[in-house]
């Protein structure tokens, strides 16, 4: 039996209003059953060795990680305007906010905005399952990052999460919305200290002509089980760039789907991954057309060494009156050894005539010419699939919307990388 | 005084026996051109002494300066001063020529790759824009012969094996690369061993020695007048006079694996 149940939801702390959604959520998580790999949305997942009575809620205290381990995003990084420390569904610590409110803009609990109970799940709830409803019921301290109508952030407003010890379950919830016409750019790091459980939701709300750029770089630990849900939701003629680096633990699940609603919507959708050891990262997207001249371009690379697994699998949907629909799919992956396996599915279901899309999906050795080609010129071989490796990726961290991220992003992998040829040679 | 020696060299793909025994020998600042007809096994040839993979060595040595290359990875025969400019280099995406230049092990630690690159692209005509883009990606089939040339100016080996220089090259770009090829025979003592289909290249890449390759091995050498001859009379006295690597008479000449898919479109 596991511990996540309707009195344990009520028992958090919060308004009236957020008492009763997780109430309810309870209810239905109680009534739900746990999904099986039998499902397609499932499939090649690790879900049947998931047992939820294996975590508790948080209640550890954990030290949060010193300032400097964030990757290059901390104090040091002019370009980040704000950061909110959150560790195990608590806001810990932040900085920069007074200057955002200036502009209008706030980022904390969700529970401080007038229209709190209005915001939460009005992105997500078109995309529910499992564990967003769980997330629905034990999200401990929703945030909201809030940017008004017009308004432009110029500086990046990092989220930093921190998961903390073995047995520990989080739920982060973070909620962004950009007024119409406005601007912003919002980085998301999780990182995790042990065998921990976290299932984030994200909910990204683009508002007319609004644009967001929104990057995650996941670098859990390697015994932590991440099963995360990224929704969004783009209105008229409004801009999403989002785009993940995934690297850490070791059960690693995101589904990401994008609703372009609004005429003239598009959605940029990137992202990089890497495992290694004996690692599975879980990739299901979802582009879904919903309005007329409409774009989504999602590029998805990813590399898997040791006996590490990847599974991408997408879908792109055209909806009946979504006619001059452009809708682009492209997931390549790089099998670094023989024990490594990658899964890659995409599709299409497209409902009017009046579009454009393509897919095309890829999983591959290192190309031995290029390998040689380099050796020929005096490389030596680890160093020159490392060359190849990180040159693969770049395609995607040149994309990220993110600029102050780049170089953490490219970084992370590159050590990522060395670490593998170390351990292998 | 540096010297390439290629002995009884034997090798094989899938089970084919395309290199039946070549011997040649190339001394410091020497141009031995090989010459041969399509299917011949002279790319094969280059690849072997390279060390691409793919290829079984049946028997042979291949030896710089004595030391021994056969069984040696492709980058440690680099690093003892074999350079191999391909007949179609490869596209690198997402690496950058510095960066895969300032990795060479025939790089001296701390040298200025990136001037020396710029020295060596105004030598022969290539455009310093094209030094920013991933090695070879987006480059012309001429463009990636000069980059080719430039990185055998920048990493300045003892011997190079040049697999058909003038293919893709106009006229003028050719002069440039050879005679910058020919430079370094002169300055540096570079040894090179082209491998070519035309004679045209011998304009601007004087050679000592001219060798015809036929049933994967050397059947003739002699001067710049062998080149002459193969010229007006085509490769029909070695190619009809030989027996075929394969014992079977039917036999289609052996296409090289690695070699341009439309190699023989082009011919």
């Amino acid at each position: 039996m596991h511990s996540f149940t309707t009195d344990a939801a009520r028992s958090l702390p919060g308004p009236g209003w957020l008492a009763e959604r997780r109430a309810v959520a309870a209810e239905r998580f109680a009534a739900a059953n746990p999904p099986t790999s039998a499902e397609e949305e499932w499939r090649y997942s690790a879900i049947a060795d998931f047992d939820l009575a294996a975590y508790q809620l948080a209640g550890v205290e954990e030290p949060f990680p010193q300032d400097g381990a964030w990757a290059g995003v901390d104090a040091a990084n002019g370009a980040v305007a704000a950061v909110l420390d959150i560790a195990d569904g608590r806001i810990v610590a932040s900085r920069g906010l007074d200057e955002l409110s200036k502009q209008g803009v706030s980022a904390g609990p969700l529970v401080d905005a007038s229209d709190g109970a209005e915001v939460l799940g009005s992105v997500a709830d078109g995309a529910s399952d499992y564990f967003t409803v769980l997330n629905d019921a034990f999200a401990g301290c929703p945030i909201l990052v809030d940017i008004p109508a017009g308004v432009a952030v110029e500086g990046v407003i990092a989220v930093r999460h921190h998961a903390g010890a073995a047995g520990v379950a989080t739920f982060p919830r973070l909620v962004v919305r950009v007024g119409s016409n406005g601007s912003a750019k919002v980085l998301d790091m999780q990182r995790s200290a042990g065998s921990a459980l976290v299932v984030p939701v994200v909910e990204l709300d683009v508002g007319q002509a609004a644009w967001l750029g929104y990057v995650n770089l996941q670098q859990h630990d390697h015994r932590t089980t991440q099963i995360a849900a990224h929704t969004a939701r783009v209105e008229r003629d409004a801009a999403l760039v989002a785009a993940s680096v995934a690297l850490g633990g070791g059960y690693a699940r995101t589904r990401t789907d994008t609703r372009l609603v609004g005429r003239g919507a598009s959605g940029d959708l990137l992202s990089a991954y890497f495992g290694s050891g004996d690692q599975i990262l879980d990739f299901r997207t979802y582009q879904d057309h919903a309005a007329p001249d409409t774009t989504s371009n999602l590029l998805y690379k990813g590399a898997v060494g040791d006996s590490a697994r990847s599974v991408y699998t997408g879908l792109i949907r055209v909806r009946p009156d979504a006619r001059g629909t452009n809708a682009f799919q492209t997931n390549r992956n790089l099998k670094l050894s023989e024990d490594a396996w990658a899964e890659s599915v995409p599709n299409l279901e497209i409902e009017n005539n009046d579009v454009r899309c393509s897919h095309a999906s890829a999983v591959g050795p290192v190309d031995p010419d290029q390998v040689f080609y380099l050796e020929s010129r005096g490389v030596p071989t680890p160093v020159a699939e490392r060359l190849i490796v990180a040159g693969f990726f770049d395609e995607v961290i040149d994309g990220l919307p993110v600029r102050a991220v780049e170089g953490a992003a490219r970084e992370a992998l590159a050590l990522k990388l060395n670490q593998m040829l170390k351990a292998a040679a | 005084m540096s010297t390439l020696v290629i002995e009884g060299l034997r090798a094989s793909v899938a089970g084919r026996e395309i290199l039946t025994g070549v011997d040649l020998e190339v001394a410091a600042g020497e141009v031995h051109a090989v010459m041969g007809p399509n299917g011949s096994g002279k790319s094969t040839l280059a690849h072997v002494v390279a060390g691409r993979g793919g290829y079984d060595v049946l028997d042979g040595s291949v030896r710089l300066d004595g030391t021994e290359l056969l069984g040696m990875p492709a980058w440690r025969r680099a690093e003892a001063g074999l350079f191999l400019a391909m007949q179609y280099p490869t596209e690198v995406p997402g690496v950058s020529l510095l960066d895969m230049l300032t990795e060479s092990v025939c790089t001296p630690e701390g040298a200025a790759v990136g001037e020396q690159m710029r020295s060596e692209a105004s030598r022969i005509g290539l455009d310093e824009q094209f030094l920013q883009r991933p090695v070879n990606v987006d480059l012309s089939g001429g463009e990636r012969k000069r980059n080719e040339a430039l990185q055998l100016g920048v990493l300045k080996p003892a011997f190079a094996v040049i697999d058909e220089l003038d293919s893709g090259l106009d006229v003028d770009a050719l002069r440039l690369v050879a005679g910058r090829i020919e430079e370094a025979t002169e300055h540096d003592g570079l040894g090179v061993l082209a491998i070519t289909h035309y004679s045209r290249v011998f304009a601007h890449l004087r050679p000592d020695s001219v060798h015809v390759f036929a049933g994967g091995r050397i059947q003739e050498s002699g001067g710049s007048e062998l080149a002459d001859e193969l010229e007006a009379e085509g490769y029909e006295r070695w190619t009809g006079a030989v027996p075929q690597p394969d014992s079977d008479a039917d036999a289609t000449p052996f296409t090289d694996p690695f070699g341009d898919p439309f190699a023989d479109l082009l011919t």
